[in-house]
């Protein structure tokens, strides 16, 4: 193995000093060791050929979560991020700061938004009482179910690829929800009901989240946010919280592709309204004319699947073994 | 000007836990720290945290011994006591607030063996214990309200009249300086880990702390004492957590021997880390290593269990040096790890300057003497942070409403903005690496007076080159070149107190092996170093001596 390596990077700058705020491309060249991480080559630029260039870094082990920013366009922590595996043959990588934050300088963006939201979700025990001595009894196996959100180690990552949070900043964000998650999980917190109840009733909470699995790619942690939404909501729903659009939606998929084989797209509109929202639903008409006027207005009849009677086995089966 | 009744200079799991303290008591508290706390070092501590919970048959008298025989006796013992006796309660409240602690059949917390001690009294989250107490503590913190200065780093105590009255600090998102007024100050700012280089710590454990202090005429003690980790991980040095060893894991040479057999036949791989770090590097200097490491074998524990309780060892051996742990041995080295060193302070935090309060890794109260045990250091923390933060409540009754003056805040902007002034010079980094490898070169795992005096020499030479840096960034918002010049500036000061310390202690003890003098010697040694800044003395350090503490163990012969 030769020494040292070329990395050839291109870098997002951004200077809020510099006459209203202009963003501009960097580039630079490093010969570092071929075992590096892109923090190692990031580290030698800012320490070696640009003092001027901002980011953050502490740790460089993957547990303070400092160092979270974009390789090509991808949110990444830089220090687990190895040279060799995003420029295998030496190509020029890209790296910005992370998005759906605002940025402060260079790779640094504001901590506000994330820690933000996290606070959204009152993210500590509620416990129903605290023992005078000793501590809570609990089974290892509850505990050690924790530990997925537990290795959260709020980098921010998942914020910054979330694909909903691009469009709705008012949208609660994979982080927090897998840290309500955390404790509506925990057998020592006394509020599951009332967490859940106020994620599943909340603008920008759990139903919010359009299962795009962005979170989960680029989770560095393993944490999985979107799995864990998707269990707040399963356990929203038994918890007997149904009056929402997003159970609605749910609800009307399942029934639309049991009865048809296939998604019957004006009834799902129209459930995931609600029938009896009238405000909701006239809010649904210019749409639908739009669509109209476009000749793409789903039939107001659904069709069905040919084979919707196999689908219906397959349903019948899947129901049958749960 | 910013004012409170405490404030706290970090935000890890001492200046938290202080911070709780001062909350529940009612008065008027804020953290600073130049990251958020939970980017904070404590994150870094993975094995887990010790406490004999005496409900279940442990003795706190067991777990006070093996602390003070892993000390070399070096360890005040009434403050080990004072550890010892308040460690359960202290481990027990954490759960309460919501710590995840592994867990026995019975649901009652469980426990896993670490190194100097015979008694698995261990408490633990995977290999995360820091980071999930750490993240609680900052749930806590949210759920208290606590007021937090997130990125600002503080430049200077205000001491006036011998008291110390507030802090100077620059905001890094905005580049402006500003006086924040406190009746006391609690220190509680981490480790100097990058003084030495290679290093476990994080870029940010530059002995701010350590160094505000000591300019302020606080003495750092014991400063020789630099913890050497047996277990980091080959070409990274990545922390390997004791842990490891802890649940089983074998140390081989190259031929596949246990050499620790030879050592300490008794303790084998969990002997104390002083022991095991000076047993591997004899192999690897007298070539029965494999390129300057040896290995750290986990095989015979099997996938599921490596997987379950050692996680992140796993991960980090897998992503940095693509070995599977459950295949093959991962290659390890001694690695600078903690200082036990630090700002000397009596069991309640207070130093020799009134107002002025340490906690955690900076301090040294002392409790880990010549060498610290693993999972003591966050046990450390949570007593002596909650400690700290009691005794500055009972402080700050008896202060009055004194507004500093403003003269520091100006001293200080000119001298910055002196350092942003300089004509372009040499880069902050290179005189960085060179004082850092000259400090490992010196004082590391062995020493001896040529190796010494070779860390003096270039610690002298790195001094003459201090008004020479530049800094290349004029800007203020988030200007970390600035920043970092003047952790330089904080990092030269420990240096200068370790070398101090090291030259003066004619002995080896714990963590301190000359093999020039290889026996230890309590007739004169039995004593602590103190480092005081001096522009009188020679090299700028004035050590005085001091005696330690003796209650109830007499020094004997360490034996493991």
């Amino acid at each position: 193995m030769p020494d040292t390596m070329n990395v050839k990077l291109k870098v997002k700058r951004f200077d809020p000093a510099d006459s209203g705020g202009k963003t501009w491309w960097q580039e630079y060249e490093v010969d570092i060791n071929p075992d590096s991480t892109v923090l190692d080559a990031l580290i030698q630029v800012r320490e070696h050929e640009d003092g001027t260039l901002a980011m953050r870094c502490a740790c460089r082990a993957s547990i303070c979560g400092s160092c979270g920013m974009k390789v090509n366009g991808s949110a990444k922590l830089v220090c687990k991020t190895r040279v060799v595996d995003v420029s295998p043959n030496g190509e020029q990588m890209t790296i910005e700061p992370m998005g759906n934050q605002h940025v402060v300088k260079d790779l640094v963006i504001s901590l506000d938004t994330f820690f933000n939201q996290i606070k959204r979700v009152e993210p500590y025990l509620k416990p129903s009482f605290v023992p005078e001595q000793g501590e809570y009894t609990a089974s290892n196996a509850s505990m050690e179910n924790l530990l997925t959100s537990m290795n959260c180690i709020m980098c921010g990552c998942c914020v910054s690829d979330c694909t909903v949070l691009e469009v709705d900043s008012n949208f609660i964000g994979p982080a927090a929800l897998a840290k309500a998650w955390r404790f509506t999980e925990d057998p020592r917190d006394s509020k599951r009901d009332e967490r859940l109840k106020a994620l599943n009733d909340e603008d920008g909470g759990m139903w919010d989240c359009t299962r795009c699995m962005k979170c989960v790619d680029v989770c560095p942690k393993g944490v999985a946010p979107m799995d864990r939404i998707m269990e707040l909501r399963e356990a929203a729903i038994e918890a007997g919280n149904t009056n929402t659009s997003g159970y609605r939606h749910t609800e009307s998929f399942y029934n639309s592709v049991k009865k048809n084989g296939r998604l019957d797209e004006t009834r799902l509109a129209l459930d995931s309204a609600g029938w009896t929202n009238i405000p909701r639903l006239l809010d649904l008409a210019p749409i639908g004319i739009a669509a109209m006027r476009k000749g793409k207005l789903p039939p107001l009849i659904p069709h069905k699947s040919e084979d919707h009677k196999k689908v219906r086995d397959l349903y019948k089966s899947v129901e049958d073994e749960s | 000007m910013y004012e409170h009744d405490v404030l706290i200079i970090g935000g890890g799991l001492a200046g938290l836990r202080a911070a709780v303290e001062v909350t529940r008591a009612g008065a008027d508290v804020a953290v600073i720290s130049k990251v958020h706390p939970v980017r904070s070092h404590s994150n870094a501590a993975q094995g887990g945290i010790n406490a004999p919970l005496t409900d279940r048959g442990d003795d706190w008298e067991g777990h006070a011994y093996d602390t003070i025989k892993g000390s070399d006796f070096l360890a005040d013992q009434d403050a080990v006591e004072v550890m010892s006796t308040e460690a359960g309660e202290a481990v027990l409240e954490l759960e309460r607030m919501g710590v995840i602690f592994s867990r026995g059949e019975d649901g009652k917390l469980g426990t896993r063996a670490f190194g100097g001690q015979k008694v698995a009294r261990t408490f633990f989250v995977g290999a995360i214990t820091g980071s999930a107490i750490l993240h609680v503590l900052f749930e806590q913190s949210l759920k208290l309200g606590l007021n937090v200065y997130e990125e600002w780093f503080v430049t200077k105590l205000i001491i006036e009249d011998g008291v110390c009255r507030g802090v100077v600090a620059i905001d890094l998102k905005s580049g402006e300086m500003h006086t924040i007024k406190a009746k006391a100050v609690i220190m509680a700012a981490g480790g100097a880990g990058r003084v030495f280089e290679p290093s476990t710590n994080a870029l940010i454990c530059t002995g701010d702390g350590l160094s505000l202090a000591y300019r302020a005429g606080v003495p750092l003690m014991d400063m020789e004492m630099i913890q050497y980790h047996p277990t980091t991980l080959a070409r990274t040095g990545i922390l390997m957590s004791e842990a490891a060893r802890g649940e089983g894991a074998y140390l081989l040479n190259a031929s596949g021997e246990r050499f620790m057999e030879k050592t300490a036949p008794d303790y084998m791989e969990l002997a104390s880390r002083d022991v095991v770090s000076r047993a591997e590097q004899t192999e690897i200097d007298e070539g029965r290593g494999i390129d300057g490491n040896v290995l750290l074998d986990l095989r015979h524990l099997g996938r599921d269990f490596i997987e379950q309780r050692l996680g992140y060892l796993q991960e980090v051996s897998v992503e940095f040096l693509g070995i599977d742990m459950a295949e093959q041995p991962v290659p390890v080295q001694p690695g600078m790890h903690y200082i036990m060193g630090g700002i000397k302070t009596d069991v309640n935090g207070a130093t020799n300057v009134p107002g002025l309060y340490a906690a955690g890794e900076c301090a040294n109260v002392s409790v880990h003497g010549a060498n610290r045990l693993g999972a003591n250091s966050l046990l450390d923390t949570v007593v002596f942070g909650r400690r700290s933060g009691a005794h500055a409540v009972e402080y700050i009754k008896g202060v009055g409403g004194h507004s500093p003056a403003e003269e520091d805040l100006a001293a200080e902007k000119t001298r910055l903005q002196g350092l942003l002034d300089r004509p372009k010079g040499e880069r902050v980094a290179t005189i960085r690496d060179d004082m850092a490898r000259g400090m490992t070169k010196g004082i590391g795992v062995f020493r001896d007076q040529t190796s010494m005096e070779g860390a003096l020499e270039n610690l002298k030479n790195v001094k003459s080159r201090m008004g020479e840096f530049s800094i290349e960034n004029k800007g203020k918002v988030f200007n970390t070149d600035l920043m970092f010049g003047l952790e330089l500036e904080f990092m030269v000061d420990c240096a200068e107190a370790v070398v101090a310390g090291a030259m003066t202690r004619k002995e080896s003890r714990g963590a301190h092996f000359r093999t020039d003098i290889t026996e230890r010697d309590d007739e004169n040694w039995l004593k602590h170093t103190l480092m005081y800044q001096d522009d009188e003395a020679e090299n700028g350090v004035r050590v005085e001596l001091s005696d330690v503490k003796i209650t109830q163990w007499e020094p004997v012969k360490r034996v493991y």
